[in-house]
């Protein structure tokens, strides 16, 4: 399909009753699923109509991934309550990256140790919980105490807020490295380089294919900061009020 | 807190970003309710001094994920215009490639 042509000269934020709207030229963004945008975080709109106004002449949706993150949060089209996102994303935890291991090449399973075992130190210090690693193709053995500690933890979160801590998840293949990211322990370049730990290995030995290798790196990299971002602007104590923002 | 490095750099190239994010010619970067906000929340928050209380950090993270996101979808679009930003080839040059021409078939497959 071709691409859409940007029709919209200025794009400006608008305070409505439902919150924060973006506005190209004197049209209403709408969602998908054409309901009215409202996004509950000035800071959240300022940068949404940042990616509209970024664009040139045609609208590359695929680079617009913190409107993607708002339609998400107002459509709901996976029909999740909150307790199911939790619990998708807790789910994660049965085969995280940072707990599956290797036991060969050597090398790559010293990298691993090295590189994630503080990371998983951290988590369960800062969590209280135990997790491990494994090298069983099953994975790490997860205690449910410690699955019921992240479901509690988590449960703290606003709806929005859950949409893309579960995002990320989803993008890093790890829980534990999102609540790395979402506490503020490690920033998103080194989440990134922790969960493609094995590409960048094989890089190392093998060398990079721009197209392929930093293509995927730069995605990556662009959506986690993206969730990562609406995490933290949807959970700051001026917004959390917001009743967008109420279950 | 993660390694964040001077929160001056961040915002250096936090600007730089949001200059080259500005699509049309038009508008100014410097008037754009990005910069605005970016400026005005360093200055208000005092984000820019050596030493930075919990609540500076955090801002800096905040501001140095942005930075992340706005470079890496720079990147992203350039790789993609350059590697995948061509489309497909039309069939006549797929044959073409080969050595071959398509039939012509004025009245259709019949």
């Amino acid at each position: 399909p071709p691409e859409r042509k940007r029709f919209y000269q200025n794009v400006s934020i608008s305070q409505g009753e439902g919150g924060f709207e973006i506005n190209l030229d004197h049209r209403k963004l709408k969602t998908p699923q054409a309901k009215l945008f409202t996004v509950p975080s000035e800071a959240l709109a300022i940068a949404v109509a940042t990616e509209w106004d970024s664009q040139k002449d045609t609208i590359k949706f695929y680079t617009m991934h913190l409107t993607t993150l708002c339609n998400t949060a107002l459509d709901n089209p996976t029909q999740r309550n909150k307790m199911q996102l939790i619990r998708a994303a807790v789910k994660f935890l049965e085969t995280d990256t940072v707990c599956y291991r290797v036991e060969e090449p050597a090398a790559l399973a010293e990298l691993q140790k090295n590189e994630w075992d503080p990371v998983v130190t951290w988590a369960e210090k800062r969590y209280n919980v135990a997790i491990g690693s494994s090298t069983s193709i099953l994975g790490p053995n997860i205690p449910a105490s410690t699955k019921e500690t992240f479901v509690s933890h988590l449960a703290s979160y606003n709806m929005w807020a859950l949409q893309g801590i579960e995002y990320v998840i989803t993008q890093l293949k790890s829980l534990i490295l999102s609540m790395g990211l979402i506490d503020r322990h490690i920033t998103v370049e080194k989440a990134v380089l922790l969960s493609r730990l094995e590409e960048e290995y094989q890089i190392q030995r093998w060398g990079s294919v721009e197209w392929a290798h930093d293509y995927d790196l730069c995605e990556l990299r662009a959506r986690t900061a993206a969730g990562t971002l609406f995490v933290h602007l949807c959970s700051e104590s001026s917004t959390v009020k917001h009743k967008l923002l109420q279950d | 807190m993660a390694a964040l490095g001077s929160p001056l750099r961040t915002l250096r190239g936090l600007l730089r970003e949001l200059r080259h994010a500005s699509g049309r010619a038009g508008r100014p970067y410097r008037r754009t309710p990005a910069y605005r906000h970016v400026v005005a929340t360093f200055r208000a928050h005092r984000v820019t001094s050596e030493k930075l209380c919990r609540a500076q950090q955090e801002l800096h993270f905040q501001a140095a994920t942005y930075l992340c996101l706005l470079r890496s979808v720079r990147e992203h679009a350039a790789l993609h215009q350059e590697y995948h930003g061509k489309g497909e080839r039309s069939p006549e040059e797929i044959a073409g490639l080969v050595g071959f021409r398509l039939p012509q078939q004025p009245g259709g497959k019949g």
